[in-house]
């Protein structure tokens, strides 16, 4: 059953993939790479692998779509007629595609109990979670502890992507404060639907945000994910009420330190450590227990993910905004 | 201390990242540019430290999280990572030295915490790459340099840096996509991320597709990385339209540290366990390298921009180091390590020297030069030191690594003979790129030019880059012993 779901949701994607490539309305291959995601997310959740699947939809298809929109707003949404040559691309394309499905040939069967990757490393995994860190969700103890520097890098990746729109865009004449001139129709204010509608909706994906974030011990989530739907909630808001009235909820320089901050509290947790006694990253030194310790570490690391990602979206967000102002 | 000396290996990394969201949130003039050249310095003593500990031949070798590999992921810092170390940290420690003036002209005071935090991104991405012993970390490391690469590139002067940036992102990510399906495929094969496993663990299945596939991918996509020709066509724009320091400091490591994972992948996990993969390996990559070193040089003979022109001249010297590894021999290992070093000096110094020359000049023409060298006698005399030693003139470092690589020529059985004419032949075609420089700095009619003087410090690194060219070209024990030391790290794993 799992592989015909399988391969029904991946042709879909294929249609969607090729629908994107070929389509020169840069709104409509927004839209389109926004069903791309849901329908990966889909694949991702058949495979068992819930937090990727959380993640796509909350980052692929929420964020990143809107971030999209936010660049179509400063450019326009007709593409430009192509100056690269396409055969050469799709040369290129192929090439690696037939290569990619050479390699499937001898790869282990969908599924199988015998596949390398479940026979070397993973058993220690599901073995041994419970015995050092004791928490049900094996993969929040994989990206947290065991592969947490991995993760602090991932971390450090968002933060570095946060800079650079940042660094890019700040440059602008007049990215400072600007307010509205009062009484003027900011955001979707005037629309009385989908701000009532909205204004409801806000409180619960934020109480989903926090729940995502601090069940990532026992269920599929984490900080990553929650970061990405606290964000979400919040420029919601700035869609409906109009960015100014976001940036005094949360102004810019708030932004920027919770982006620096969440990447300073997880490195501090792992110097931490280091101060404990223990290796960079250690948390089992942080409390008496070693299992009490690990827990600590996990819940404190996931906390400056989600401050992190958080901050970036957010400040990625109005760095758009605030440039779509001015034109 | 002992304690101290343990956490190395890791605090090689975390000190540039811990520090970079500190020097976001610093707002006063110049000490975002304070804060990151003290760490960079700080990387650099832990790499020197580093390398004292490693010269004896052992590794060292880092748990992170106190989880045993493969279970956790493994930091290892060898003779052959701490040369690479040394290149990285020092050419950042000098281009920020050296460069708080030229920076200051491009970038302003309220993007500059963005900027030296993204320095320090770079930074520590580079030196995560070098000590991890994790493919995977490998690559999300990869992503952090890369990333904050661009943003360095685009904080050039003009608006022609952005598309270079975007050129580089579009490319750099294929790069690095290619890098990780090839892991994906081998952990799918073998279950484990960790090399040392890897190269255990892949035996088994050496012969199956999926790995074959794996190090083609992995082989191109650092490839791109690197600027191996005919992939390099990224490289040029990038280090012409990026700030000048920050080429200085990208050319002199950037490239080099993707050329190192390379050399560790292949010659840790393929090169004992596929079959032929020794000779696939010179037959694929010795033509490259040649044609690299050929039409690099040739280019960089008629290019007019200064900065171009060394960036072809690049693309030709990353073509020596990738025909010393083709060799597969003791020697012509040595010879390309060693030349990873002896480039990041040469080239590092001739950027500062461009830095210093743009603080008068309106560009970086030839014509922009014209009779500069009488302005700037200090300036230009330590150009072509630098420039001498890119040539490989003897008494300089460039030399010596040239010598080990026409010594690994002379051991192969067949076209030896021919591969020294070409290593020749290309020397004298950069006699006549540097010459250019020269004769037009020294013959030139000079213009207007604006009245401003080179600042002390840029004059510091830049002779200090000169005088390390002069003397590891004469006394090149250090740099040597290292990479004989890693070419025998990297052979102890070919059988």
């Amino acid at each position: 059953m799992t592989v015909v779901f399988g391969i029904f949701l991946l042709t879909l994607l294929l249609i969607t993939a090729v629908a994107i490539v070929r389509t020169k309305n840069l709104f409509v291959a927004v839209m389109l790479m926004g069903i791309a995601s849901l329908l990966i997310a889909a694949n991702f959740f058949l495979l068992d692998a819930a937090d990727v699947a959380l993640t796509e939809a909350a980052v692929g298809a929420g964020i990143s779509t809107v971030l999209f929109l936010g660049t179509l707003a400063l450019t326009t949404e007709r593409e430009r007629a192509p100056t690269s040559r396409k055969i050469l691309s799709f040369a290129v394309v192929s090439a690696a595609a037939l290569v990619v499905i050479y390699a499937t040939f001898d790869k282990p069967r969908f599924g199988s109990p015998d596949a390398p990757t479940q026979t070397h490393v993973a058993p220690w995994y599901l073995d041994k979670t419970r015995e050092f860190i004791d928490i049900p969700n094996v993969v929040t103890a994989v990206l947290g502890s065991f592969r947490g520097y991995d993760t602090l890098g991932e971390v450090f990746v968002v933060f570095a992507a946060g800079i650079g729109v940042l660094f890019l865009l700040a440059g602008a004449p007049g990215g400072g404060k600007r307010p509205a001139p009062p009484g003027s129709d900011v955001g979707l204010s005037r629309h009385l639907i989908p701000r009532v509608v909205g204004r409801l909706l806000i409180p619960f994906i934020l109480l989903f945000g926090l729940y995502v974030q601090f069940h990532g011990e026992y269920g599929p989530g984490g900080g990553f994910q929650a970061g990405a739907i606290v964000a979400a909630a919040i420029v919601l808001y700035a869609l409906l009420e109009g960015e100014e009235k976001a940036l005094q909820v949360i102004p810019r320089r708030v932004l920027l330190g919770l982006s620096a901050g969440g990447a300073i509290l997880y490195g501090g947790v792992g110097v931490a450590g280091m101060l404990l006694g223990g290796n960079f990253l250690d948390y089992s030194v942080l409390a008496d227990d070693p299992v009490k310790g690990q827990q600590t570490g996990i819940l404190l690391i996931e906390a400056g993910v989600g401050l992190t990602v958080t901050g970036v979206l957010l400040s990625i967000f109005h760095a758009f905004a605030a440039r779509g102002r001015q034109a | 201390m002992n304690a101290l000396t343990a956490h190395l290996p890791a605090l090689q990394v975390i000190v540039p990242m811990l520090m970079a969201p500190f020097v976001v949130l610093l707002r006063a003039r110049n000490l975002p540019w304070v804060a990151a050249t003290a760490t960079s310095l700080l990387a650099f003593s832990i790499a020197v430290r580093l390398t004292m500990i490693v010269t004896d031949g052992k590794p060292v070798s880092y748990r992170m999280g106190s989880w045993a590999p493969p279970y956790g992921i493994e930091l290892q810092v060898d003779a052959l990572s701490a040369l690479v170390l040394l290149v990285v940290t020092g050419a950042s420690s000098l281009a920020l030295i050296g460069g708080r003036e030229s920076l200051a002209k491009v970038i302003s005071a309220d993007r500059e915490p963005y900027f030296f935090a993204a320095w320090l991104l770079a930074l520590a991405g580079m030196a995560g790459i070098v000590v991890s012993a994790d493919a995977f970390n490998i690559f999300v490391f990869m992503e952090i340099s890369s990333l904050a690469s661009y943003v360095l590139v685009a904080g050039g002067p003009d608006r022609r840096a952005l598309p270079a940036t975007f050129k580089y992102l579009i490319m750099g990510t294929i790069g690095a996509t290619f890098y990780l399906i090839g892991v994906g495929l081998i952990y799918m094969m073998t279950g484990t991320l960790n090399l040392a496993d890897m190269e255990l663990r892949v035996h088994e299945v050496a012969d199956q597709k999926p790995i074959l596939a794996a190090a083609g991918f992995i082989t191109v996509g650092l490839a791109l990385k690197a600027a191996i020709f005919p992939l390099h066509v990224w490289l040029p724009n990038a280090y012409t339209y990026a700030p000048h320091v920050v080429t200085a400091f990208l050319a002199a490591c950037a490239t080099k540290v993707a050329l190192y994972v390379l050399l560790r992948f292949d010659f840790f996990v393929f090169q004992q366990n596929l079959i032929g993969h020794e000779f696939q390996f010179a037959a694929y990559l010795m033509p490259l390298a040649i044609l690299g070193i050929l039409i690099g040089s040739a280019v960089a003979m008629f290019e007019r921009n200064i900065k171009r022109m060394l960036a072809f001249s690049s693309v030709a010297q990353i073509g020596y180091m990738m025909l010393g590894a083709s060799f597969v021999t003791a020697t012509g290992l040595t010879a390309a390590t060693l030349h990873m070093f002896n480039h990041a000096l040469a080239k590092g110094g001739l950027f500062l020297a461009i830095a210093a020359i743009a603080i008068v000049t309106a560009g970086c023409r030839l014509s922009d030069i014209a009779g500069l060298a009488r302005r700037m006698p200090w300036t230009f005399a330590a150009l072509v030191v630098a420039g001498l030693s890119l040539i490989g003139v003897p008494g300089t470092a460039g030399f010596v690594s040239k010598w080990y690589l026409i010594d690994a020529a002379l051991e192969l059985e067949t076209g030896g003979a021919a591969l020294v004419a070409l290593i020749l032949v290309s020397s004298l075609m950069a006699v006549v790129y540097v010459w250019r420089i020269v004769e037009a700095a020294c013959f030139g009619e000079p213009a207007e030019r604006r009245a401003a003087s080179v600042p002390p410090a840029l004059a510091i690194v830049l002779w200090a880059a000169a005088i390390a060219n002069l003397g590891f070209g004469i006394a090149p024990g250090l740099p040597l012993s290292l990479s004989a030391t890693a070419a025998d790290i990297l052979l102890g794993h070919v059988q």
